[in-house]
């Protein structure tokens, strides 16, 4: 780079850039170190100038991968521009109040329009999610505002303080020797108690594909309601998505989910997604002691016996583990897929999960797990 | 500035480090380089058993620094990192003082605050003995509280006690802060830190760990248990050994005299290699084919 060092760390930013469009969060902090640490290696070689990006720009593995390939696109393009990117779909309609007909009569007709709007709202809870009109979605979509989210809760090794229990004589002694050693007020403990972390695992593949909306929906409102929501999409591939359920506007969360899933209504590898979930994340510790939710419908394409054993990990690791199959609430439903006749025995509930209804049903069995 | 240790340039870090026994790669040591030059704290990442914990070990050894270590677990707070009040020794101070029937009310008092009933624990110590080497090892265990409480001192280098004033280091320690991704860090604790993805050695290299780490153990077997053990993590395994795992499994076969690896020897320790009964089901297949050929 011989354009002096304006112009260099004019190429510099140019590629941080770069690097937020292909998806690394660069912020201007960390930019500005980039520049620092290239300036300490030399930024006249494209290999420091990659190991100080990679120690400054990223976070995480899947950092480090995407720093890669944009590394090689910006500065090593040979033919022409690196690939365009597919454009973002954003077919996401806001305009359209949810409850938009029952302003239509006039006054006299209100209380009955209400009316008929509630006992409209309660069919809507108990209708299955895949049948909707794209109206009625919406609809619902904003009724699960009125899901609850209760964390389960965990008792931890350490004690806090209450005005009953056991008797705190560590506490105690330690308060009366403030007094110089005279004897005062008995403190009192028990053991404290924790929310424990939920992990969802949403299966996106196609066969789940008219649920996965309503699915991801949930996980966004179980993530707003509980402090440690894990989640992650599961499919042909692992994608970790907490991040964008953390957003608290629901539309945005997910586009900005189906933004990060690269495999949408793929083939389903149960096992091989599960066994990759619980190696890169369950076992060093997401998993432990966690409520684990899979909400799969079970179709397995691989082999049923490497679920099996992948279930059986989960559960050795996991403190409950939920399977949430649509279509279990169905009339007629037997369990028979491959899937779900390897996985069941190492699930401790299974449950219905195909209507707004079955969703609150879902959040109790989450708070009392 | 003044370059710790009198290190300018990234190869002088593998040198440094190599006079320790630690081999660190090209990009290792560019980061561990930056992380001085530009006194950052370094977040290493990486699966279990890949030497993160041993860097920090290697690099205050070799820049001749106290290695003050932050072992964080669920639960740890400002008073098991920072520093805590001796109160046994307070008492016991006063009760002495009362014996001798000594000092006035005021005199007693300021007396209990002194720096001798102060107990400092890793972080302060780590700012009272700059300069050290403080690691905050897996971090990813401590609350998201811990973190913030981490992050403040991380960017300011002080730590005030009311009763005493404010305790500052004169020169930032060097920190090393490791993580095993049980759960995500926060952002803002990321983006005061280098990050570095530590990855399973390559077979040269890990020949040499072994080499510089266990010279005991002969060439020929050295160089057989390092193929074996690069060829197992590319299979299947639930948890693919680590290099200390590669380590512990030369020297059980070394101590029971193997100077070749075969099926009956292997079997009988591969209890230091591999930890789960699934995994050594596998081995023992994989073995089967790896040791006939």
């Amino acid at each position: 780079m011989t354009t002096g060092s304006r112009g260099g760390d004019e190429i510099l930013l140019a590629f941080t850039r770069a690097l937020r469009a292909g998806g690394v969060p660069v912020t201007q902090d960390r930019a500005q170190e980039f520049l620092a640490a290239t300036a300490r290696l030399g930024a006249g070689d494209p290999n420091a100038v990659r190991l100080a990006g990679r120690a400054t720009l990223c976070a995480g593995p899947d950092d480090l991968a995407r720093f890669d390939q944009v590394f090689e696109a910006f500065f090593n393009a040979r033919h022409g521009l690196p690939r365009e990117r597919p454009a973002i779909q954003q077919d996401v309609n806001h305009d359209q109040l949810p409850m938009d007909d029952a302003d239509a009569g006039g006054l006299e007709q209100a209380d009955d329009v209400i009316r008929a709007a509630a006992s409209a709202t309660e069919v809507l809870r108990h209708r299955d999610v895949a049948s909707l009109t794209a109206g009625e979605k919406q609809r619902l979509a904003a009724m699960f505002a009125t899901l609850r989210p209760r964390p389960p809760l965990r008792r931890t090794a350490r004690h806090q303080r209450w005005h009953r229990g056991q008797v705190d004589a560590h506490r105690t002694l330690r308060d009366s020797l403030r007094r110089m050693g005279e004897p005062s007020e008995i403190a009192w403990r028990r053991r404290a108690r924790k929310p424990r972390r939920v992990v969802l695992l949403v299966d996106v593949s196609g066969s789940m594909s008219s649920y996965a909306d309503a699915l991801l929906r949930l996980s966004q409102t179980l993530t707003q309601g509980m402090t440690n929501v894990e989640t992650f999409t599961i499919g042909t591939r692992v994608t970790h998505v907490t991040r964008a359920m953390r957003i608290k506007d629901p539309e945005r969360a997910l586009v900005a989910a189906g933004d990060t899933v690269p495999d949408w209504s793929g083939g389903t590898r149960l096992g091989e997604t599960l066994r990759f979930f619980l190696d890169r994340w369950g076992q060093r510790g997401m998993a432990r002691g966690a409520v684990v939710v899979v909400f799969s419908d079970g179709w397995e394409r691989g082999d049923a016996s490497v679920l099996a054993e992948q279930m059986a990990r989960l559960r050795r690791i996991a403190h409950r583990v939920v399977w949430v199959n649509p279509h279990r609430g169905k009339d007629g439903y037997e369990a028979v897929q491959t899937g779900v006749l390897a996985a069941l025995p190492f699930c401790d509930d299974f449950v219905a999960g195909h209507s707004l209804a079955t969703y609150a049903d879902l959040v109790e069995v989450l708070a009392d797990a | 500035m003044p370059e710790l240790g009198g290190v300018t340039s990234a190869a002088d870090v593998v040198g440094l480090l190599g006079r320790t026994g630690y081999l660190a790669d090209d990009e290792l040591a560019t980061v561990t380089y930056l992380m001085l030059a530009m006194q950052r704290p370094l977040l290493l990442e990486g699966e279990p058993g890949t030497g993160k914990t041993a860097l920090a070990e290697a690099l205050a050894d070799a820049l001749e620094l106290p290695l003050v270590r932050l072992q964080c677990y669920e639960g740890i707070d400002a008073s098991q990192a920072l520093y805590d009040w001796d109160f046994p020794r307070q008492i016991l101070h006063l009760r002495a003082l009362e014996a001798s029937g000594g000092a006035g009310v005021e005199e007693a008092e300021k007396s209990l605050y002194d720096e001798r009933f102060l107990l400092a624990r890793p972080v302060l110590a780590a700012l009272q003995q700059s300069p050290a080497l403080l690691l905050v090892d897996e971090i990813d265990r401590a609350d998201d509280e811990f973190e913030a409480f981490l992050l403040e001192v991380l960017s300011t280098w002080q730590v005030s006690i009311p009763e005493l004033g404010t305790v500052k280091a004169a020169t930032p320690p060097v920190v090393v802060l490791t993580s095993n991704r049980t759960r995500e860090l926060h952002d803002a604790l990321k983006r005061r830190c280098l990050y570095h993805w530590i990855e399973h050695p390559g077979l040269e290299r890990e020949l040499q760990i072994v080499r510089s780490r266990a010279p005991e153990v002969s060439d020929d077997l050295a160089r057989q248990v390092v193929t074996v053990v690069q060829d197992l993590r590319t299979r299947d395994l639930t948890k693919p050994p680590g290099v200390a795992e590669t380590l512990d499994w030369a020297q059980a076969l070394n101590y029971l005299g193997t100077a070749e690896l075969d099926l009956a020897s292997a079997a009988s320790t591969l209890g230091a290699l591999v930890k789960y009964r699934e995994d050594a089901d596998r081995v023992r297949q994989a073995l089967d084919q790896l040791l006939r050929t």
